[in-house]
């Protein structure tokens, strides 16, 4: 039991709904391939596992950190295009990649080093606004510069060659495919980080974080230097979404400013750890799960309800399948004025 | 026996360094772009557009200024505004389509007069409802005004379709009137015009009337305001209504602007309408003003002189002007 | 000391902000129609006390009653609609705004009378000189007389007078003795003044009442605490006629 505490951090979830759910995202996260057959539930698994890392990394920003930001897909986008750009331009190895992560990770750490300072000089309401401006600014920016980035239409690549689903690996009675262990990459990664994650929010840093959020005048004079624990935490969380970012080029095998760079994929993460909890790291888990299942399988509910009510006025349009984020918008409206603490604060237990 | 001399506007006062700005710039352009006629166009395109970006930040920045509450749903109402617009179209086609000036103008006015309606009680119901529980709380302010900004936008989707709708321009507002070399657009001098009446009504309602002077109090220090007696909360509502509407009427004109209606376009105009707030300092009217025509008319030149820099020349000057005054140009507002 | 019941009277008042029980168990009359004097070390509660009776932080226990009303939940405006002028410890000017719309502000019934105006730039000249500016580009010693000035711009029943020398040079601060002594003459004028200096209190008070730790540990008349030189040692620390 203590090497389980200590795998988790000394900070285990409490509470047996919570734990629960919790072990049933995480096993069927890892055994997704043998548990639901067919493409589109791989697909969903994985969406899960790097969104996982980056509601968390965000959580970092938001729930630990206290700062409010609207750039964090940028980061996402950095990790994706350094992977996806590396792939494409240098050839389909595992140095490239390597490569590709390592560019990707200076570079984010770099840009919330500056963004974090010029956070000190404006105030954070300012500063949540300003980074709403950076990141379309940023957004744009890729679409614009096509000859480097693929413009609009990213880029797609080949991965090394373990991970092509044309790739076939035979360990005793079973052939994996490339694209299992692709799958197995993807999770394995997504589980490190997120103990990653863990262990940085529970260590002696992680409770001035969190001291600095609650009360930032005291823990001022208390004697921590605010400005370079704000700045570390930035980078961390910066570093964790560009990893996500990775983990993303590398499934989806595809990079490109619609599936890393668009507000909506800022909105989606904002809800995943509001929804989830704030502040609690396992709410990001649950929120990234609740929102990609809902995403796709909600749909067809609401496909359902819709043809339903055909005849009366409105709603059908409002149960659209594709008008599933109304619902979620709603969701979370309702959940910021009655659950502030998310679906965690709900069932945690002290 | 008493020395009172002539008011003073207390937006301008002792400060006129910003005020100089927008023209230095525009002086500055010129020689950079060259032919004066196109500095003209430029120079109008920039000033219209920053027009219509006042509009609808300044309700955002007086919303903020007076009640402390940051509103990410300002964008809905913009889009709102627009689409509401659009629905009376139809209806009015006659007016629009005739070539008389004055039957478009009364047309422009009932399209807006509609939007301004439909957002100001819409913007009393997001108040009431989605604001007013979350008071002094930043940031669940942030997170349920983004939360509404999701819903307001997938209703609009959901009503009209995802596909944009283009809307043309009212025959007399089309086309250009022509000096010589150089050509001023109709619309953009309806819209030039449009916003400075609605700057000088606000100036005026600031400046001369006793709500004008709880608003400009309440947003230096609305503790004050109710330590001298006023229940400055009953404003909130109507300040809030105010700048919804305004931000309608924005969108009105944002749809002519660019003859087009997007679910989105609430979205893109807020970010610079944001921009614009930053720059011009929370809670400043004036402010607003000259921070809106700045960033428009920047956009404009850099438009021209380099097309791949114009969409993060917001950001520079943003950047810039921060580093200048890190709380703005005016910055009225003491927090 | 008057036989009337006081204008305003505080009973066992309790406050706490966030987690701090700041005032805890204030008892206090002001006595209608006398200036008096709320002394006490900084951090004895003495702001806290006159917020709390302005409504900007709720008591937690305890009622404040002004002339026969329970005003302990009243908002804000309303208690200050019941005629009551605060002039905070930051004096609260609104810099943005002029002189003559600062007083404006404060003229709640409508346009300035004009006879009491004249009288306010009779005490403060400085402001007749600057109506028209800014109340930014006042001094310190400016501001304040502004912010007293507000307060007197129409009658009331009581002044809450929050630390008004705070900061300023002696000559001003004899000027803003002067401007009091002027206050106290208008009929059945109420002052309730914190302070912590003592030549200013002793100048001026008619009775007083001392603070220490959220309680108040004395009160009577400043005539009787002026000849008492061991209980100012041991209320205040120092001797009311030192000056600072």
């Amino acid at each position: 039991m203590s090497a389980l505490g200590g795998i988790l951090s000394g900070n285990p979830p409490r509470g047996v709904a919570l734990t629960l759910i919790l072990l049933a995202i995480l096993l069927g996260l890892a055994l997704a391939p043998l548990l639901f057959p067919g493409m589109e539930a791989l697909n969903v698994a994985a969406k899960i596992c790097y969104f996982i890392v980056l509601a968390a990394s965000y959580d970092l920003l938001l729930g630990y950190t206290g700062i409010v930001s609207f750039a964090h897909t940028m980061f996402f986008g950095i990790g994706g295009y350094g992977a996806g750009l590396a792939l494409y331009n240098f050839g389909p190895s595992w140095g490239a990649l390597l490569l590709g992560t390592g560019v990707a990770l200076v570079v984010a750490v770099a840009l919330a080093l500056v963004i974090g300072l010029f956070s000190l000089r404006v105030r954070a309401i300012f500063f949540a606004m300003i980074t709403l401006a950076v990141a379309s600014a940023f957004s744009v920016l890729a679409s614009q510069l096509s000859t480097f980035t693929g413009g609009e239409d990213g880029r797609t690549f080949r991965l090394p060659q373990a991970l092509r689903p044309s790739f076939h690996f035979a360990a005793g009675p079973f052939t994996l495919s490339g694209r299992i262990l692709a799958y197995y990459f993807v999770f394995a990664a997504a589980l490190v980080l997120f103990l990653l994650l863990l262990r940085v929010v529970n260590s002696p840093f992680g409770r001035v974080l969190q001291a600095i959020r609650d009360n930032e005048f005291r823990t001022e004079a208390l004697g921590y230097r605010i400005v370079i624990y704000r700045s570390i935490g930035n980078c961390l969380a910066a570093a964790a979404a560009a990893l996500a970012g990775v983990l993303s080029a590398v499934w989806l095998r595809y990079t490109g400013p619609a599936v890393t760079l668009s507000f909506d994929i800022m909105l989606d993460i904002l809800l995943m750890v509001v929804i989830g909890g704030m502040g609690t790291l396992y709410g990001a888990v649950i929120g990234a799960a609740i929102f990609v299942l809902a995403e796709t399988y909600l749909q067809n509910v609401m496909a359902m309800i819709s043809h339903m009510t055909a005849g009366v006025p409105l709603i059908p349009l409002i149960f659209d399948p594709d008008r599933w984020l109304l619902w979620l918008g709603v969701l979370f409206v309702l959940s910021v004025y009655f659950f502030p603490l998310g679906i965690v604060g709900r069932l945690w237990r002290k | 026996m008493t020395a009172r001399g002539t008011p003073s506007l207390p937006l301008l006062h002792r400060d006129l360094l910003p005020v100089l700005l927008v023209p230095a710039v525009a002086l500055a352009a010129l020689p950079l772009v060259g032919s004066f006629s196109t500095w003209v166009t430029l120079t109008l395109a920039g000033l219209a557009m920053g027009m219509i970006i006042f509009v609808i930040a300044s309700g955002l920045t007086l919303v903020f200024g007076l009640m402390d509450v940051l509103n990410f749903g300002h964008g809905a109402f913009i889009s709102i505004g627009a689409y509401a617009a659009a629905t009376l179209v139809p209806a009015l086609a006659g007016f629009l389509q005739a070539d008389s000036l004055f039957y478009n103008l009364v047309a422009l006015l009932a399209l807006i007069a509609l939007a301004m309606v439909v957002t100001g009680l819409l913007g009393y119901a997001f108040e009431r409802v989605i604001i007013m529980p979350v008071y002094g709380q930043h940031l669940k302010q942030i997170l349920v005004t983004v939360g509404g900004l999701i819903v307001a936008e997938q209703i609009i989707v959901a009503i009209f379709g995802p596909v944009q709708i283009p809307l043309t321009l009212p025959t007399a507002f089309r086309g250009a009137l022509v000096f010589g070399d150089v050509a001023i657009e109709r619309y953009r001098l309806i819209a030039v015009v449009v916003g400075l009446i609605i700057f000088a009504v606000m100036l005026l309602v600031l400046n001369r009337t006793r709500i004008g002077l709880l608003i400009r109090a309440g947003v230096e220090n609305g503790e004050m305001v109710e330590a001298l007696g006023y229940h400055i909360r009953r404003l909130f509502v109507g300040v809030f209504m105010a700048g919804s509407a305004l931000a309608g009427l924005g969108g009105v004109m944002w749809g002519f602007y660019r003859e087009l209606l997007t679910p989105a376009m609430g979205m893109d105009v807020m970010v610079l309408a944001f921009i614009v707030v930053v720059i011009g300092g929370l809670g400043s009217v004036g402010g607003c003003f000259i921070g809106a025509l700045l960033v428009a008319v920047v956009a404009n030149y850099t438009g021209f002189l380099a097309p791949k820099l114009a969409l993060v020349s917001n950001i520079l000057l943003m950047a810039l002007i921060l580093l200048w005054r890190s709380r703005g140009l005016y910055p009225v507002a003491k927090r | 000391m008057s036989e009337a019941p006081p204008l305003l009277k505080l009973a066992g008042i309790n406050t706490h902000i966030g987690p701090y029980h700041i005032l805890q168990g204030v008892d206090l009359n002001v006595p209608r129609g006398e200036l008096t004097m709320l002394l006490g070390r900084n951090g004895a509660g003495k702001t806290t006390t006159l917020r709390t009776i302005m409504g900007l932080w709720h008591a937690s226990a305890g009622a404040v009653t002004f002339d026969g009303a329970d005003i302990t939940a009243w908002a804000t405006p309303d208690i200050a609609r019941a005629g009551i002028g605060y002039v905070p410890e930051t004096m609260g000017i609104f810099s943005d705004l002029t002189v003559r719309e600062n007083l404006l502000l404060a003229a709640r019934s409508g346009p300035i009378d004009e006879a009491r105006l004249h009288w306010i730039f009779g005490l403060f000249p400085a402001l007749e000189k600057f109506w028209s500016l800014a109340a930014g580009v006042l001094s310190g010693g400016q501001k304040q007389m502004l912010s007293i000035a507000r307060a007197m711009i129409e009658p009331r029943k009581l002044f809450l007078i929050d630390e008004p020398t705070k900061g300023l040079a002696p000559a001003i601060i004899a000027n803003m003795i002067a401007a009091f002594r002027e206050l106290k003459k208008s009929p059945d004028t109420t002052i309730l003044v914190v302070e912590q200096n003592f030549l200013f209190a002793k100048s001026l008070g008619d009775a007083v009442a001392v603070m220490d730790n959220g309680r108040v540990v004395h009160a009577g008349t400043m005539a009787a605490l002026a000849e008492d030189r061991d209980l100012q040692h041991r209320l205040l620390g120092l001797h009311l006629d030192q000056h600072q």
